[in-house]
């Protein structure tokens, strides 16, 4: 009869979980620092091209976004399949587009309004007609600073939009 | 029974489950967006129009069905960057003459342009051209800028320009590093500054 005879364990020991807590906040705090806040719900494909030579855009508070692409369903039915331009939630038609970005330029704090970048966010597939056109409107304004935003990628891959 | 100075403990079981809620609930509702992308600044619109000689301006034409043609040439895509730096950095002006470029690297072909200063990208589209299409060429024109400026910056201070540009835009960057880099990045401009002319064609 040993002293030192080791208590036989019945069932396997259980795995401690109290460490899930901590993985678990730990990607909670990942997806809340890479992710950005969805503004406006998407009316529009919006498929980017891709480019090499980017340049971050850095403050967020200067940028004024312009989402381009054919009209999503169920805005196809009423809209055509035309590329269309969306601010925040709404459809602009063409005429309108100046004055629009025009008072959100004005919403902006005046010292910031000179270097407000218009991002340009639009879909691979949408033709420079209605491009050039918004870019002859912002000329008209006097909003110069333009981005075209893209996904970061193999340029050459845009081509096969056709 | 149990004693009384000890604290009665928390259940923390639960934890994981009010994390992995939130968890879901970012998931669902963000999305990594880009916020990069080709920084373009377009004309005025009073812009006086100078006639420039042929030799100094790059014509090219997107049509389209997002063919290009370059100088005159049908042309790949895949050729644009090495046309359009060798006629940046062609340096066409002989020697001793006031427009000669001393750092070009270029054939110095007196048919092509004078020096990157007088050297204008002019590109042409169509309004049927595809925005794809479109965006690779802009992106193709900005890497033969970035690549000469490159090579320009790193022969004055050992630095991509590129890399100059990055730190100059980044927010850790101290204000004194970012006045040296600003000084840095307007002498590579210089050297090589960026003319690109659009216009839209029916």
């Amino acid at each position: 009869m040993s002293k030192f005879k080791l208590k036989k364990s019945t069932h396997t020991p259980e795995v401690s979980t109290a460490s899930l807590p901590d993985i678990v906040f730990m990607l909670l705090f990942f997806f809340m620092t890479v992710t950005v806040m969805k503004d406006s719900a998407l009316k529009v494909a919006n498929e980017l091209p891709n480019a090499t030579e980017l340049r971050k855009l850095e403050k967020k508070d200067r940028v004024i976004t312009v989402y381009i692409g054919k009209p999503e369903s169920p805005f196809d039915k009423t809209l055509g399949t035309e590329p269309r331009i969306q601010i925040d939630d709404k459809f602009i038609a063409m005429s309108n587009f100046g004055a629009t970005i025009l008072a959100k330029m004005n919403e902006k704090p005046e010292h910031i309004r000179p270097f407000v970048t218009v991002s340009l966010k639009v879909d691979k597939t949408a033709s420079m007609g209605l491009i050039s056109d918004v870019k002859q409107e912002l000329r008209k304004i006097h909003a110069l600073k333009i981005n075209y935003t893209t996904y970061e990628g193999d340029a050459f891959l845009n081509m096969n939009a056709k | 029974m149990a004693s009384r100075e000890e604290a009665p403990k928390v259940n923390a079981g639960s934890m994981a489950d009010i994390a992995f809620l939130l968890l879901i609930f970012f998931l669902v509702t963000t999305s990594i967006e880009t916020d990069a992308g080709l920084d373009r600044k377009l004309p005025g619109e009073s812009d006086i129009s100078v006639p420039i000689p042929q030799r100094n301006i790059l014509p090219i034409l997107i049509n389209g069905e997002d063919d290009l043609m370059v100088d005159g040439d049908i042309t790949d895509l895949k050729d644009l960057r090495a046309l359009t730096i060798a006629f940046l950095d062609n340096g066409g002006a002989p020697e001793g003459s006031e427009n000669y470029c001393d750092y070009c690297k270029g054939p110095r072909d007196t048919e092509s342009s004078d020096n990157p200063e007088k050297a204008i990208v002019s590109l042409l589209s169509n309004r049927e051209t595809s925005y794809g299409a479109y965006v690779t060429v802009q992106n193709e024109l900005v890497a033969a800028y970035n690549t000469l400026r490159n090579r320009e910056a790193q022969r004055l201070f050992r630095m991509d320009f590129t890399e100059m540009e990055r730190q100059y835009f980044a927010n850790e960057t101290p204000e004194a590093v970012k006045k040296e880099l600003k000084k840095k990045i307007r002498k590579i401009q210089e050297l090589y500054p960026m003319k690109l002319s659009e216009a839209e064609r029916n």
